[in-house]
């Protein structure tokens, strides 16, 4: 049996619908593919009515690994990512996901179950203070007061999610308003948002202003963040920068956006950046931001950051213009139209060959590197070989920690929307459950879910979602035994006194894997794992590997907090 | 210095809670706030002074508010010529020997006795900032036993709203 849609049953004469009919009919024509969610008590009348409709479902064994999963998705797709959560501890468990998405800009539509407006407030079993929580970590949220408000709440829902800066939103539903009637009109609801209109197209003084500093700039350069690829303008950025011979320097989490192999392409900047990349931001007179918010680890001492630059910043939401650096072109708008100005300015072509030759040599001279030592497994080799094993090609996802450093310096991005990490907040345990969601956004993609040993045991639970599903998979864990990165700073500025970082004792991973159905190899060579990567490849199905790696490697080349990008160690 | 922030949001549960908690996510401290209903059905209006160190963070503020889905405007009205108002009441101790004195300072500033007991009289005064805040220092010998007052209230002055981006709401 099939949802009946609420516009089919017009037909039919009948004229009031649950809450939960106008929810999932108003999902549906927001053309939901795929619902992440965990049933409980608040929402059993909503899951009664998914039980009877064409809406995918799929029962993440965590709630966080359902928001995860959906920011995942979102990551890939750039829709908003879907989630059904119980009121109390089901909503609290988003909470983590919720920053993450924030934070990182991921369109989200939360729906959260919530005790009956009888009982609201009166410390009910599973009530929380749902709208309270999640206020700091929202675009924007609701709560339903009426269920006949559904179908223009899940519309706004959406159109706030995705567009202008995307971000989540949550809608969170009394258990009685999913359950009464209320009537329903013909018509299509219209949004009523007189407060929010996103600018997308950017000022046409600003960008003349800006064509004339690339004009007669000595130093430029771009920085490029994720608003490139949330403005789906990659294609754009690189036609500009072909358009101008500007180098580009990438954000962690803008990899992606433009092709690592391209000669102009610079490399990674931030703390754990390349010395090329960090010298250019240094040493530029010309920054020009697009959709980068100046993250701390990107800039390092901002006092010392981009000194002697006229800084340009390109970003659809004003408040991050100026709210970190100095800014003084400021453009408002998306990167996709302020690109597309720009190239159609067209305007006088810098003479920089000195500066783009200068940061070419920077990057001969000083490339990432690391030491191989006979018969030790190095992380950074794991990840060369993931990258020679699926060219370049695969969507990778990662936690947080060492090996997702190691991930954005030695798997270089040629394609968008091919890279999934937790930039802003650096969510442990992100790694799995956004697989998960980036393999059903794009079901052909190779899929590497690389964590640490300590992130990775944050939402294992997911494995049985991935088991269930079948959905190929590659889990890779850069087993140190150590929270590595914990114990990289412990060693570097609180004097070796590992102050619980390093395991004790771990599962055995693949013993693991077996119980949950999925394939699980232990490597400890690099010719093991070549070996072992070859068949996991093959395989038609999830595959987990847990590669045992040197536990005192340290990520390098690193700028410590408090110092400039130009002052960096491991060089 | 202090900003002055003048804004308009829909009439909503839970908007109060989410500009606050805006405030108090990105670390600015709300000197004084005032909400009330505004010349529109269902908006209201809302005054912030707050204290910060430099007009970039009135800047940052403002763009803050801005987006929140239900502010539907924000003017930074810190350096227009506006006009701004509080109330403060004031319940004052008073002896036999005292309270023609005391009268003799509520007149100058326009302040009105709205209660009188025995031993005490209740003040109301209203104005900017700076008065009331004259008017406690002045009356504070003779001893406050209770002590109300509001934030400030404030919109810009008439003559400047041609100049000024539209008040209205679109």
């Amino acid at each position: 049996m099939t949802q009946k849609s609420v516009v089919a049953d017009r037909k039919s004469g009948k004229t009031h619908y649950s809450g939960a009919e106008f929810l999932l009919d108003a999902l549906k024509k927001e053309n939901v593919e795929v619902i992440f969610g965990y049933p409980g008590g608040s929402v059993l009348p909503i899951y009664d009515k998914l039980y009877s409709s064409e809406l995918f479902h799929i029962l993440t064994r965590h709630e966080q690994g359902a928001i995860h999963a959906a920011e995942g998705y979102a990551r890939i797709t750039g829709k908003p990512g879907v989630v059904i959560v119980t009121s109390g501890p089901g909503a609290t468990n988003i909470v983590t996901g919720l920053a993450d998405a924030m934070i990182d800009s991921l369109p989200l539509v939360v729906i959260s179950g919530q005790v009956a407006t009888s009982v609201i407030g009166s410390d009910a079993f599973q009530e929380a203070d749902v709208l309270g929580i999640t206020t700091p970590i929202t675009k924007h949220n609701y709560q339903v007061r009426k269920p006949e408000d559904l179908p223009r709440i899940i519309k706004e829902a959406f159109y706030i999610a995705s567009s202008g800066r995307p971000g989540p939103v949550l809608i969170d539903i009394p258990k009685d308003m999913a359950i009464i009637e209320g009537e329903s009109t013909d018509k299509e609801p219209e949004m009523d948002l007189p407060g929010y209109q996103p600018t997308t197209k950017p000022n046409y003084l600003q960008i003349r202003k800006l064509v004339e500093a690339v004009s007669g700039a000595k130093r430029p350069v771009i920085l490029a963040g994720a608003g490139v690829l949330h403005a789906k303008a990659s294609h754009l950025l690189k036609e500009y920068v072909e358009q101008q011979g500007i180098p580009v320097v990438h954000t962690l989490l803008g990899l992606g956006g433009f092709p690592a192999e391209h000669p102009l392409f610079t490399g990674m900047g931030g703390m754990h950046g390349c010395y090329a990349a960090n010298m250019a931001l240094s040493k530029c007179d010309l920054l020009i931001n697009i959709g980068a918010r100046f993250d701390d680890r990107l800039t390092g001492n901002l006092a010392k950051f981009a000194q002697h630059a006229t800084v340009a910043h390109i970003d659809i939401d004003p408040a991050e213009i100026g709210k970190n650096v100095p800014t003084k072109i400021p453009v408002v708008g998306s990167a996709k139209e302020a690109l597309a100005e720009l190239i159609a300015q067209n305007g006088k072509k810098p003479d920089i060959d000195v500066w783009t030759t200068q940061l070419t040599a920077w990057n001969e001279e000083f490339p990432l590197r690391y030491t191989h030592e006979e018969g030790v497994l190095k992380p950074q080799r794991v990840i060369q070989m993931l990258h020679e094993k699926t060219n370049g090609e695969a969507i990778v996802t990662t936690d947080v920690g060492q090996h997702q450093m190691w991930a954005a310096q030695y798997y270089p991005f040629n394609k968008p929307n091919s890279w999934v990490t937790s930039g802003g907040l650096g969510t442990m345990g992100f790694g799995l459950p956004s697989a998960l969601g980036a393999q059903l956004a794009n079901p052909k993609a190779t899929v590497l879910s690389i964590s640490g040993d300590g992130g990775f045991q944050m939402c294992l639970q997911e494995l049985s979602v991935i088991a269930e599903m079948n959905l190929p998979i590659k889990i890779i864990i850069v087993n140190n035994g150590a929270l590595g990165m914990v114990r990289q700073w412990q060693e570097l500025f609180h004097d070796n006194r590992f102050s619980h970082s390093i395991f004790q004792s771990h599962p055995d991973f693949v013993k693991l894997a077996d119980a949950y159905g999925i394939p699980g190899y232990k490597v400890t060579t690099e010719e093991e794992a070549s070996n072992c990567l070859d068949v996991a490849l093959k395989t038609d199905g999830p595959v987990l590997i847990d590669f045992r790696v040197k536990q005192k490697e340290n990520v390098f080349p690193m700028v410590a907090q408090g110092k400039g990008l130009d002052e960096m160690e491991g060089v | 210095m202090k900003g002055i922030l003048s804004l308009t949001v829909n009439n909503r549960p839970g908007v109060l809670n989410r500009i606050t908690n805006l405030f108090t996510k990105r670390n600015y401290n709300i000197e004084s706030m005032t909400v009330g209903p505004s010349e529109q059905d269902g908006i209201s209006r809302m005054t912030f002074v707050v204290d910060v160190d430099d007009e970039a963070v009135i800047e940052q503020i403002t763009k803050q508010l801005n987006k929140q889905i239900d502010v539907l405007k924000v003017f930074d009205i810190t350096n227009q010529s506006i006009v701004a108002r509080e109330l403060a009441l004031i319940k004052i101790m008073v002896t036999t020997q005292t309270r023609a004195e005391i009268y003799s300072v509520i007149e100058p500033f326009r302040a009105s006795v709205i209660d009188v007991s025995k031993d005490s009289l209740t003040v109301q005064i209203t104005g900017e900032s700076d008065k009331i805040e004259a008017f406690i220092e002045l009356i504070k010998p003779y001893g406050i036993k209770e002590l109300a007052r509001t934030g400030t209230a404030a919109i810009p002055r008439g003559m400047q709203i041609a100049h000024a981006k539209s008040a209205t709401i679109v």
